[in-house]
């Protein structure tokens, strides 16, 4: 049994990063909260994360230790993450002060 | 001298305990009344996944991801969840009405990436691809900044310009009067 359990592969990440994926797009789709909504969102980056992440330890298995990539580009994804945290955060204060409100569905000063 | 690539130890009982600790802190995170409470579940996902990366020979992405997911930009969420008030949205419906129709589309969401893993398992064939550890600090900072064998050069200066555009855009949505 211990051979079955001690070979962690490429695979086993993929299926991590997959159900964090999913409780971050559940997380989107049903909370009201916008901060928490924003927490998803941060849920479903880092889940891709781990996927490239995972496929950048296959890369190297296969090209060579030098083959980087996908840790490159989950050090962009972070920046990015960074980037929107602060936009949806400043745009949240700035509708709370309008609205004293942070439920999603009383967002809908652009709805005719 | 001749480098050997080490097998790492205990491979299965990290990975199971870190990912178990992940899952359960993004259940935590999307069930959680209290925006306070979330937060904190999802620093301790966080640094599960940062133990995961060491897992993965990545040790300069994990330190990343402590230092500047658990540390930077969860104090932002910290912060701005006591700006608002809570205790308001605490006593309301946590959930809006279009839950069921987005749990129905998260599950289809699941059935494919189930489907897609099972007949893509032989894309992955193995979990034993070792290889001699190197620098990955330095090889990390040699794509993104050697001028002549870094490839991401141009996107890491692009990359700065999205921030300076992120900070101004921050101020000018949260200050009052400019």
């Amino acid at each position: 049994m211990m051979d079955a359990l001690a070979n962690i592969s490429t695979l086993h990440y993929l299926v991590v990063g997959a159900a964090l994926f999913l409780l971050g797009v559940i997380g989107v789709l049903t909370r009201r909260n916008v901060v928490i909504v924003l927490m998803s969102i941060e849920l479903i980056l880092n889940a891709v994360n781990l996927n490239l992440v995972a496929f950048s330890r296959y890369w190297q298995g296969l090209h060579g230790a030098s083959a980087l990539h996908g840790q490159v580009f989950a050090i962009f994804v972070i920046t990015d993450a960074a980037a929107e945290a602060a936009v949806g955060l400043g745009i949240l204060i700035a509708f709370f002060r309008n609205k004293e409100t942070v439920n999603v569905d009383e967002v809908n000063l652009l709805k005719w | 001298m001749n480098p050997v690539a080490n097998p790492p130890v205990a491979t299965p009982f990290f990975f199971y305990g870190l990912a178990a600790i992940m899952i359960i802190g993004g259940v935590l995170v999307i069930t959680r009344k209290n925006a306070v409470h979330s937060a904190l579940a999802l620093i301790s996902t966080l640094l599960a996944q940062a133990g995961l990366y060491l897992m993965l020979y990545a040790p300069f992405v994990a330190g990343v991801q402590i230092i500047l997911y658990a540390g930077g930009i969860m104090v932002l969420f910290l912060f701005v969840i006591m700006l608002i008030n809570i205790d308001r949205s605490m006593k309301e419906r946590q959930f809006n009405k279009q839950w069921l129709i987005g749990i129905v589309a998260a599950a289809m969401l699941g059935g494919l990436f189930i489907s897609v893993y099972t007949k893509g398992k032989s894309l992955f064939p193995d979990g034993r691809l070792t290889f001699v550890e190197s620098g990955n600090t330095q090889g990390i900072a040699g794509l993104l900044y050697d001028p002549h064998t870094g490839m991401y050069m141009f996107a890491f200066e692009i990359a700065s310009l999205l921030l300076l555009v992120a900070i101004i855009g921050a101020v000018v949505m949260a200050k009052k009067r400019i």
